[in-house]
């Protein structure tokens, strides 16, 4: 009646134990959650059963036998697929084609049956109710079938026991119901579905078992019907985590929310007009005539599935003298046209910018907690006079911001790297508003922060606007958008396509915008 | 037992170094060589005498140098084997300088002597710099490419238009005696001269510049993480230009040893691969120009000790004493390299876990 | 260590030299046994197959003959001799030998800080009331094979291809021009050198490449002065069918009936009379005369006269070097072991003219 018992696992990187004893059981038929914050070992489990990592000890027990894989293709064959969270499709190819890449079922003479395969996985969409043109190509279609496809994949290679790696990551909330539709099908035909995911609502809405990881260990192994978003938020972070963003209700955010006044007589934070992109050799724009302004004391917020211009936006505002970034368009800052300025030039404006991947863009990861705060700096005065870096007092606005912003541990001397990601996150916070900023560029600032210092972060960046600061937030979490915003700007395809006023919108609705619908 | 291991870390090139030097003792060993007389004699021979410690110390002084040219371009993301080339640049301005502008009184000369060397070496880095920022070129192959452009343009002024008709080296003129540095009289005739200090005074310049100076820290950034130093303000390009300029400068000063401080003139080929062994120089110093002093100086020290083994035992020829201080070059920059990939490992994990 | 390869006629003559110089020995009452000679060898190493092999030989046989104690070495780097020489004269040596030019300012210093001890130095001018200096006039060698190659060439062209630019080579590239012209005055020579660092001595594929530009574009005979580079050159006119010149050493050897001869400059025999006569100097306690200094200190000059420059002639090369070839040859060496022929001596010649 299990269809996967986990027995022991255990798993170490070097000094690192990235799994340590890890147990639980997944039950024929049914639909398993398995939740953790980044780096709790959920990955590095679902890489154990795909057989892409050997354990170092511990059993997998597959129908009441113990099972090892040598490769996946051994996992596979024992009827284990996985969905990876980035597609693993040929994105000039047709669907046909796709699925055929992945199946290779071969007549004799390994000549390929098109005809007969193409029969087959008709047939196969008709009965999980997975409707998909064969004939499209990949790059033409939306993510979401992009994702049937990897599906329909798996099921053809006849996989009983299917694995999801944060299905949801990249889905329009419609998709998203789509998606769960789908998977209940799965589970009504009698496929065992284990999904990785970090979005605990998404868990709660669809899951009927529950496995919680934290550093390395499972942390608990629950009924969904017997947990709560709050319950397994705390377990997941080993701590009682107040939940304002991201739970059920947004609108009852304890930040509360005071409409902007008086802002129309003051310059604008960010004003973009007709702001275009077109690299050499691409035949679409990245960026398509953008309007855009943020006022002082404003967050505007920008919806959109990923990859649909967010960040060409932010590069173009802090790039705009180079043609890689901006081939067309005007943009000022503050009252500044700052068209033929550089990033120096732009951030001693009084412009903060936490950017979307702090490991790339924020950090020096093998550098102290103080050389991290003064990076982007050091043309600040208070830090650096005549070329001459003043360390001490570097590292007492470092100390206060680090008690402001709750950075652990508090040792300025720690490495960047070392840091959990919240912490990180919080680091790059406290410094890009340790210089007060007037307008403020912030993408994805909850990304793979624990849920305990999401709310923190929120608080700040209210804070910030409260203190008459203009901005942009970009965010692929409607949640956030929602709670944050004043008023939130849709991209799709490199345009803006809908504009809301704060509570004229759901996440519904927006998601029919993300996904290019009209209505 | 994770302190131990920090410090197994910290002391791991100390450790391959050590690994590679008793390697070579072993196979000296093996040719019929007792290993405490080849020890012995090593010590001996680097530190023996006032005059076996000066010709170490005059080793030591352009190891210094091309250490921390190596060292200081790694601190900006940039390997630097283009060290060999621009250190013969900064002698040949200087040996030029010394030549043309004999007039100069004895009290400046020497600066701006000192100064050629800079410049010399600087230009010379600069090109695969500008290359790398502004083409993408990248500087590995563009400062080897260098060095034998270097050793075309020395040889060309060597031959063509400098030759010292005295000799039959392939040697420049003498420079004017007004530019000419004083060697310490307490190394038996060692040619020590103010360059050491010098080479000294540059590694403490060195250490503060990257650690209190704002462009120090720019360099840094951008050899720590690139994308980050752009999003926060730096110009990379300029940083990449400046980084090689100042290896470049650092490799020239290897002129003030050779050309003001001992021969006097610009010699074709004086460097014995000082340019490379500075790679080790600073592999051994895990690329921080911190270390490169210790560091220059033991290889300072095993070039001088190999040099006489020749001399006092009966069965290490030059080639054995060759692979000996080959050994250790070999296991510092395995070592060192390890680590170095490792890092760029680490970088690729981290950044996926982020996703 | 080539006296092996010199063929039938080298060995007889070999012979005759070492006949001659053993009854000088015995007839002397000469005693090596006790005489310290230290060598410090140039950066090639005694393996060069060039004058550092050849100097090596002529003490290892000054050791076997002579029953001298003798230490060589070999030199890393330019700022090695130095502290290299002062090691030798340090210790209980009594003769030390630099061989090489680039050791020529160490051993100006370290002789004048040992005047107690006897110097000499190959291929270089060192003054000193201690010091002997032996020289060879590679630009007479050079003149013959001049002779050789425009004897031996049908298409007037004469190729010649150098290791660098450098005064000792420009001095042979001017005595074989010479040579060349003094027998067909139309000729022309194309000069090219292999490069420009311390690799050039030892870079035959690059010294290929340069031959067979040169053969490509008629040259039918090349003389090389490039070390080790030179297999190149022979790999090159085996290749073409063309003839080339050796250097230093006798290389017929390498590539019989493609080496018309080599230029031989005899480190060895002027290494080995160096420390024979210092030997045959010392009394009963290996004493020295307490003026002979001035008998020993000097410039010693090895040209055609005194054979310490020759050209190689053995089983190797006799179709090459006919009997008419061969007579006018001699007959050139004649002529300038007489004085009728001046060579034109690089060295000499004013500085700056190529």
């Amino acid at each position: 009646m299990f269809a996967i018992q986990v027995q022991g696992l255990t798993k170490a990187f070097g000094d690192c134990v990235a799994n340590d004893q890890v147990t639980f059981s997944v039950k024929k038929g049914s639909i398993h959650g398995i939740v953790g914050e980044n780096g709790a070992g959920k990955s590095t489990a679902m890489k154990l059963l795909y057989g892409l990592y050997k354990p170092d000890s511990g059993s997998i027990v597959m129908d009441g036998k113990p099972r090892q894989w040598r490769t996946p293709a051994d996992a596979i064959s024992a009827g284990i697929g996985m969905v990876h969270q980035h597609f693993m499709l040929s994105e000039t190819e047709t669907v046909l084609d796709n699925l055929i890449l992945g199946v290779e079922k071969t007549a004799a003479l390994g000549k390929i049956n098109r005809k007969q395969i193409e029969k087959d996985l008709m047939a196969l969409s008709q009965k999980y109710r997975m409707p998909l043109n064969l004939s499209a190509r990949i790059s033409e279609i939306p993510v979401g079938l992009q994702q049937r496809v990897e599906i329909l994949k798996m099921l053809y290679r006849g996989a009983e026991f299917m694995i999801l790696d944060e299905p949801t990551a990249v889905l329009t909330p419609q998709e998203i119901e789509e998606l769960f539709r789908n998977l209940l099908e799965l589970k009504k035909e009698g496929k065992t579905i284990l999904i990785i995911t970090h979005k605990l609502r998404e868990v709660m809405a669809i899951t009927d078992r529950v496995t919680v990881f934290r550093a390395g260990k499972v942390e608990g192994d629950l009924e969904t019907k017997d947990t709560s978003v709050q319950d397994l938020a705390d377990r997941m972070v080993g701590r009682r985590v107040h939940l304002t963003i991201g739970g059920d209700h947004p609108e009852d955010s304890k930040l509360g929310h005071t409409p902007r006044s008086g802002g129309g007589s003051l310059r604008p934070a960010l004003e973009i007009k007709g702001l275009g992109l077109l690299r050499p050799g691409e035949s679409k724009p990245r960026l398509d005539s953008i309007h855009l302004t943020v006022s002082p004391k404003e967050i505007v917020g920008i919806a959109g599935v990923e990859g649909n211009g967010q960040s060409e936006l932010i590069q173009a505002i802090f790039h705009p003298n180079n043609p890689r970034h901006r081939s067309s368009g005007q943009i000022s800052i503050l009252g500044q046209d700052i068209q033929a300025f550089d990033t120096q030039a732009i951030k001693e404006l009084g412009v903060g910018w936490i950017p979307e991947d702090r490991h790339k863009e924020g950090l020096l990861l093998q550098k102290s907690l103080r050389e991290n705060f003064l990076l982007g700096q050091t043309r600040r005065e208070q830090f650096c006079k005549n070329g001459w870096i003043r360390w001490n007092s570097v590292d007492a606005s470092l100390k206060q911001g680090m008690e402001d912003f709750d950075v652990r541990p508090r040792n300025i001397h720690a490495l960047a790297g070392g840091l959990s990601g919240g912490n990180q996150q919080k680091l790059i916070i406290a410094r890009e508003l340790d210089r007060r900023p007037n307008f403020l560029v912030v993408a994805q600032p909850t990304r793979g922060v624990d849920v305990g210092a999401i709310e923190f972060i929120h608080r700040r960046l209210v804070g910030l606007r409260e203190e008459g600061a203009g901005i942009l937030l970009i965010s692929s979490e409607l949640d956030e958008i929602l709670a944050l915003s004043d008023r939130i700007l849709v991209m799709y395809s490199g345009k803006i396509v809908a504009e809301f006023a704060r509570g004229e919108v759901d996440a519904m609705k927006l998601g029919v915008k993300m996904g290019g619908g009209h209505g | 037992m994770a302190s131990l291991k920090i410090w197994l870390i910290r002391l791991r090139p100390i450790i391959a170094a050590l690994l590679g030097l008793s390697l070579g003792i072993g196979i000296t060993a093996l040719a019929g060589e007792s290993p405490a007389h080849v020890v012995a004699v090593l010590v001996k021979s680097a530190l023996g005498s006032p005059y076996d410690l000066g010709m170490t110390l005059f080793y030591t002084t352009p190891l210094v140098f091309t250490g921390l040219s190596v060292a200081m371009a790694f601190q900006c993301g940039l390997f630097n084997i283009g060290a060999e080339g621009q250190l013969a640049m900064g002698a040949l301005w200087a040996a030029v300088l010394g030549i043309v502008m004999p007039g100069l009184p004895g009290f400046v000369a020497p600066v701006f002597a000192v100064l050629a060397c800079i410049l010399g070496g600087a230009a010379w880095g600069a090109i695969p710099g500008w290359l790398r920022a502004k083409r993408g070129s990248h500087e590995v192959i563009n400062t080897i490419m260098m060095n034998f452009v270097s050793a075309g343009v020395c040889s060309y002024v060597t031959l063509y238009v400098f030759r010292n008709t005295e000799g039959q080296n392939p040697e420049t003129l003498p420079i004017a005696a007004a530019y000419q540095l004083s060697q310490f009289s307490s190394f038996g005739g060692a040619p020590v001269s103010w360059a050491l200090i010098l080479a000294v005074l540059v590694w403490a310049g060195c250490i503060v510049f990257l650690r209190k100076t704002r462009l120090g820290f720019q360099l840094m950034s951008v050899g720590e993480n690139e994308s980050a130093a752009e999003a926060s303000g730096i110009s990379s390009p300029k940083m990449r230009i400046l980084a090689m300029a100042i290896a470049g400068g650092l490799a020239g000063l290897v002129g003030v040893g050779e050309v003001l401080g001992n021969a006097h003139k610009f010699k074709m080929g004086f460097s014995a691969d000082f340019g490379f062994i500075g790679i080790a120089v600073a592999l051994l110093a895990r690329g921080r120009p911190e270390g490169v002093l210790p560091s220059a100086f033991l290889f300072g020290a095993l070039h001088k000790g190999t040099a006489d083994l020749d001399f006092e035992t009966t069965h290490v020829t030059r080639e054995l004493a060759l692979i000996l201080q080959a050994l250790v070059i070999l296991s510092v920059s395995a070592d060192g390299l390890w680590d170095w990939m490792n890092r760029i490992g680490v970088k690729k994990r981290t950044g996926k876990a982020a996703s | 260590m080539h006296l092996k390869k010199f063929g039938f006629l080298g060995r007889v003559a070999s012979f005759l030299v070492l006949a001659l110089w053993t009854s000088l020995a015995s007839a002397g009452g000469l005693n090596g046994v006790g005489l310290k000679v230290g060598m410090v060898l140039d950066k090639g190493g005694k393996d060069d197959k060039s004058f550092n092999a050849s100097a090596y030989s002529g003490a290892n046989r000054a050791k076997d003959e002579l029953k001298i104690q003798y230490k060589y070495v070999e030199a890393t780097d330019d700022n090695a001799f130095e502290p290299l020489l002062r090691s030798f004269a340090q210790k209980d040596f009594d003769l030390i030998i630099g061989v090489g030019f680039a050791q020529a300012e160490a051993m100006a210093k370290v002789s004048k800080a040992f005047p107690n001890k006897l110097f000499a130095i190959v291929d270089s001018d060192v003054k000193g009331a201690n010091v002997r200096s032996l020289m060879f006039e590679e630009h007479e060698g050079s003149f013959l094979m001049g002779a050789v190659a425009a004897l031996k060439s049908k298409s007037g062209k004469i190729g010649f291809i150098g290791g660098m630019a450098i005064p000792l080579i420009k001095r042979f590239e001017m005595g074989f021009e010479a040579g060349v012209k003094h027998v067909n005055p139309k000729a022309t020579v194309t000069s090219n050198f292999v490069g420009v660092t311390a690799d050039s001595w030892n870079n035959p594929p690059k010294a290929k490449e340069l031959a067979l530009g040169q053969f490509n574009n008629g040259v039918d005979v090349i003389f090389q002065a490039a070390g080790a580079s030179g297999s190149g050159v022979f790999d090159a006119a085996e290749e073409k069918k063309k003839f080339a010149i050796g250097v230093d050493s006798n290389q017929n050897w390498m590539k019989p009936g493609v080496i018309l001869t080599s230029m031989m400059k005899r480190v060895d025999i002027s290494v080995y009379e160096t420390i024979k006569e210092v030997a045959a100097a010392r009394n009963a306690e290996g004493k020295l005369p307490a003026d002979f200094n001035k008998t020993f200190a000097g410039l010693k000059r090895f040209g055609l006269k005194n054979s310490g420059v020759d050209y190689a002639l053995d089983s190797h090369n006799q179709k090459e070097m006919s009997a008419d070839v061969k007579k006018k040859i001699d007959d050139l060496k004649g002529q300038i072991t007489s004085g009728k022929i001046k060579v034109p001596d690089f060295y000499t010649a004013k500085a700056g003219k190529k």
